[in-house]
């Protein structure tokens, strides 16, 4: 499927949805309640088959985050790219790991590293912190007097 | 050439052959040969946690070939090891099993920190939550080697640093 088509078919899909121009890939913004439903549409969706999540990120704009899922078809081979803006004080979305279980993991590590919190997530705990850590490491207001030497 | 000859040739044995009849005697000090010995096969761990461990199985590989010099027999467990080189990066999580694998090291053993993140943290010094300041807040080291990634060229010289370090110890 070329751009033009996909662009159409994800419009029918999601009329909400706005298109980013520039980037690499079909990207689009799209609210986070719609997320789920959305989601499930763009996995089985005739014409899309999005099977693979390939890449989940949560961006700190520290006026709000973005998060953000690179997604893939081995049957179209064609790529879309959908982000979410989210409040900075309780950055809330849907789990997608019910859709892509690949994103189990992946939505345990945003939420370890920038406080992410993923509703409906089977186990929702920290990955590579500890399970006793304070904070979100990679957020940019992130403070650690204990650990870190600022410059 | 016969056996003595060869001896007395070998600069680096410490000890003189004085030859006698029908053979010859060895003089020498037992301190220095036991360093001598423990000095030229150092069994060197397999621990390496990032780039740097890449440099350091160069060091191993043919081209390199720390084998030269007696450190070709690395071990898969720190029971047969003595010389651990710490090659990469140590984060906070590292760090308690870097010490287990220490304390499980027979003695004499010894420690090279190998690159800038080994030595003082490194790049990761300033801003990170993560990394360990440097391998001597977890375990004593004899050798640093600087660099980022360090050159084989620099860690071979920090084996033979340590090697030179090991001839001159006393044993109690």
């Amino acid at each position: 499927m070329d751009r033009e088509a996909l662009r159409q078919r994800v419009s029918e899909l999601l009329p909400s949805a706005v298109f980013e121009e520039g980037g690499e890939w079909t990207t689009i913004a799209i609210d986070p309640p719609a997320w789920g439903g959305f989601a499930t549409g763009l996995r089985s969706g005739a014409g899309l088959e999005f099977d693979f999540l390939f890449c989940v990120t949560a961006v700190d704009w520290r006026t709000h985050f973005t998060m953000v899922y690179h997604l893939t078809s081995t049957v179209y081979r064609h790529v879309l790219v959908v982000k979410a803006k989210l409040d900075h004080d309780r950055p809330v979305i849907q789990t997608v790991s019910d859709i892509w279980r690949t994103a189990e993991f992946h939505e345990r590590e945003a939420y370890d590293l920038m406080g992410v919190e993923f509703t409906g997530h089977p186990d929702l705990r920290r990955l590579f912190m500890t399970d006793d850590w304070n904070g979100w490491p990679l957020r940019k207001d992130y403070e650690d007097p204990v650990n870190m030497i600022k410059l | 050439m016969d056996v003595s000859q060869q001896n007395t040739d070998n600069k680096s044995f410490p000890g003189e052959v004085h030859p006698t009849a029908g053979g010859g005697v060895l003089v020498t000090k037992l301190d220095e040969v036991i360093n001598w010995a423990r000095s030229n096969s150092l069994w060197p761990l397999v621990f390496g946690t990032s780039c740097c461990a890449i440099e350091m199985m160069s060091t191993a590989g043919a081209k390199y070939d720390w084998s030269r010099f007696g450190f070709e027999v690395a071990r898969a467990t720190p029971r047969q090891a003595d010389v651990i080189i710490i090659a990469g990066t140590i984060v906070n999580k590292m760090a308690p099993v870097l010490k287990r694998l220490y304390d499980q090291m027979a003695d004499p053993k010894y420690v090279i920190a190998m690159g800038a993140c080994a030595t003082s943290g490194g790049p990761f010094f300033y801003n990170t939550y993560s990394v360990v300041k440097g391998a001597d807040h977890v375990i004593p080291v004899d050798v640093y080697v600087a660099g980022c990634p360090p050159r084989p060229e620099a860690l071979l010289h920090a084996l033979i640093t340590l090697q030179e370090k090991i001839k001159r110890e006393h044993n109690g």
